[in-house]
């Protein structure tokens, strides 16, 4: 018993330390003001910042698509060939709308973007360059500008990053913002946004391996956890 | 003679007794005594084995560290070199750990546009990779919830859907931390563990935090984790990039949240989970900013908050096209 009463004795001579301590620590910390120069160093950074601008840098497509050749030379080389290789000689079909029609080139290819011709966005004058409504001709660079005569919701909420997507930098004073250009994410022929694969599952408590009866009754098994 | 009798006596008693060691007056009401004795100094030991297990794990310095606002930048200064030291011998990785401050006259919102979302998860996994979310669970600070059309309940939704997505029947609504204005987890904290900053970022002093989750109960949106176990990540997967009141690896027995990636945020970066949205739903911002693009959408698009009816008043909006 007196072993006993000596450690508890013990125990509360620590706590009474550690309590008096600590209480000493603390005023003697509490002269001195936290964060202020923090905060400081934090405006100053931004101010050297805020001079220069940085760009919002919408990606580009390399240029007009090069068509690559199926079979390879003695020396087992492939080659690719601009668009005009063959477009140039050929008279341009404006009826035509799916590759289906087409008895050469271009097969299985799919198309699926509206009741539109091939025309309609191919130049057929210019056969490495796209073509605007107004019969203009527009550089595959600016394939947005082609984009967003249909697509003016869509290019409206663009510019103001409420479509397509964003890297780098919310703040420009700090640093450039990257964004995709329409062609990124959506294939021209069939602009729909593809499906995807779940991949990432976290294993947390809302996220029991599922069994047959959860997937019968998910939402009744869901309310339970 | 009569003086050497009692000690005589006295001395024959005592031989007496030498010679019989029965245990005397060992009553019953002794006894029960006596095993209460035991059985509460048992419980004492078990009751503060989980301290004697902490003094192993905590050295005295962490033990006295003092809470992060009253920390002075000297101090802060110690206590990252000793995070970094300690994230160097437990993980064997070099990292350095800051501590950003709020931008002035910044106020982070985000948005999500639900029209768009495909609850492909690659947000999930991208907050799991950026904020040194232990590896065996899979942790991260989003959940994507497949939800039925036509409702916004999120007892309606599972996120335990796999496959193919998105399901024509389905929408998908990733939920984190909305940054509420009015925090039901910062007003619950028994220590004051937890607060909001002038950009609108809950954040929470891992190293003051005692683990009760009062707030992971409190949270309307389950935004909040807790650590159940040593976060284990591989020292190639550590991501070196880290904050104090962010991304730094958490001690075990805490609670930790999204901090909208205030690591990077704070420098003028875009949050992690953003970055990797291939669908371009995500949208982060500061909102006093009259040109942002999030001002863009508050102002023209359908805007829906998430549990508006609670008023907890969340710095995280919904939007559709």
């Amino acid at each position: 018993m007196p072993r006993i009463a000596s450690l508890f004795f013990a125990v509360l001579l620590c706590l009474f330390a550690s309590v008096a301590l600590a209480a000493l620590w603390q005023s003697g910390m509490r002269a001195n003001t936290p964060t202020s120069s923090a905060a400081e160093a934090q405006v100053s950074q931004a101010s050297v910042h805020s001079n220069e601008a940085h760009p919002v840098i919408i990606r580009k497509p390399s240029g007009p698509p090069r068509i690559e050749l199926a079979g390879t030379d003695p020396q087992g080389r492939t080659a690719s060939v601009a668009c005009s290789t063959c477009h140039s000689i050929r008279q341009a079909n404006l009826e035509n709308k799916t590759a289906a029609t087409l008895d050469e080139f271009h097969q299985g290819m799919a198309f699926n973007h509206g009741n539109i011709t091939c025309y309609a966005c191919h130049n057929p004058n210019e056969s490495d360059a796209l073509r605007l409504a107004d019969g203009s001709s527009v550089a595959y660079e600016n394939v947005m500008t082609l984009c967003s005569q249909c697509h003016s919701k869509q290019a409206e909420s663009f510019a103001h990053g409420a479509h397509g997507g964003m890297n780098g930098h919310w703040d420009l004073s700090r640093g450039p913002q990257m964004k995709n250009n329409c062609i990124d994410c959506h294939d021209p022929h069939v602009p729909k946004y593809p499906k995807m694969i779940v991949g990432f599952k976290p294993k947390d408590r809302f996220n029991e391996p599922s069994t047959a009866e959860h997937q019968q009754e998910g939402t009744a098994a869901h309310d339970k956890h | 003679m009569t003086s050497t009798d009692p000690c005589n006596s006295q001395q024959a008693e005592s031989k007496a007794n030498r010679s019989l060691p029965i245990v005397e007056n060992f009553t019953r009401r002794a006894a029960v005594k006596g095993g209460f004795a035991t059985l509460g100094a048992a419980a004492f030991v078990a009751a503060i084995s989980p301290l004697r297990q902490a003094a192993k794990s905590t050295t005295a310095v962490e033990f006295m560290q003092r809470h992060y606002t009253e920390l002075s930048p000297e101090q802060k200064a110690n206590v990252i070199s000793r995070l970094e030291a300690e994230t160097k011998e437990k993980y064997g990785a070099d990292v350095t750990i800051a501590d950003d401050r709020p931008i002035p006259g910044t106020k982070f919102v985000y948005a999500i546009n639900l029209s768009v979302c495909n609850g492909n998860g690659k947000c999930v996994e991208a907050c799991h990779k950026e904020n040194n979310h232990d590896r065996s669970t899979n942790q991260s600070y989003i959940r994507v919830i497949e939800m039925p059309k036509g409702t916004m309940d999120m007892e309606k939704g599972s996120t335990t859907y796999s496959g193919i997505v998105p399901k024509d029947d389905k929408f998908y609504l990733p939920v984190q931390c909305q940054q509420c204005d009015e925090p039901p987890c910062v007003d619950v904290c028994p220590v004051k563990a937890t607060w909001k900053e002038e950009d609108g970022i809950v954040v929470v002093d891992y190293n003051w935090c005692i683990g009760c989750r009062y707030c992971e109960a409190a949270c309307p949106y389950h935004a909040r984790r807790f650590n159940w176990k040593q976060p284990e990540v591989p020292a190639e997967e550590i991501n070196p990039d880290q904050s104090y009141l962010s991304n730094r690896v958490r001690p075990v027995g805490v609670v930790e949240k999204c901090t909208y990636c205030l690591h990077r945020t704070r420098r003028g970066k875009l949050p992690a989970c953003l970055e990797a949205c291939p669908t371009g739903a995500r949208v982060f911002g500061n909102i006093l900013d009259k040109n942002s693009n999030i001002r863009w959408i508050l102002e023209n698009k359908r805007v829906y908050i998430l549990k508006e009816e609670l008023g907890t008043k969340p710095a995280f909006f919904y939007y559709f096209d």
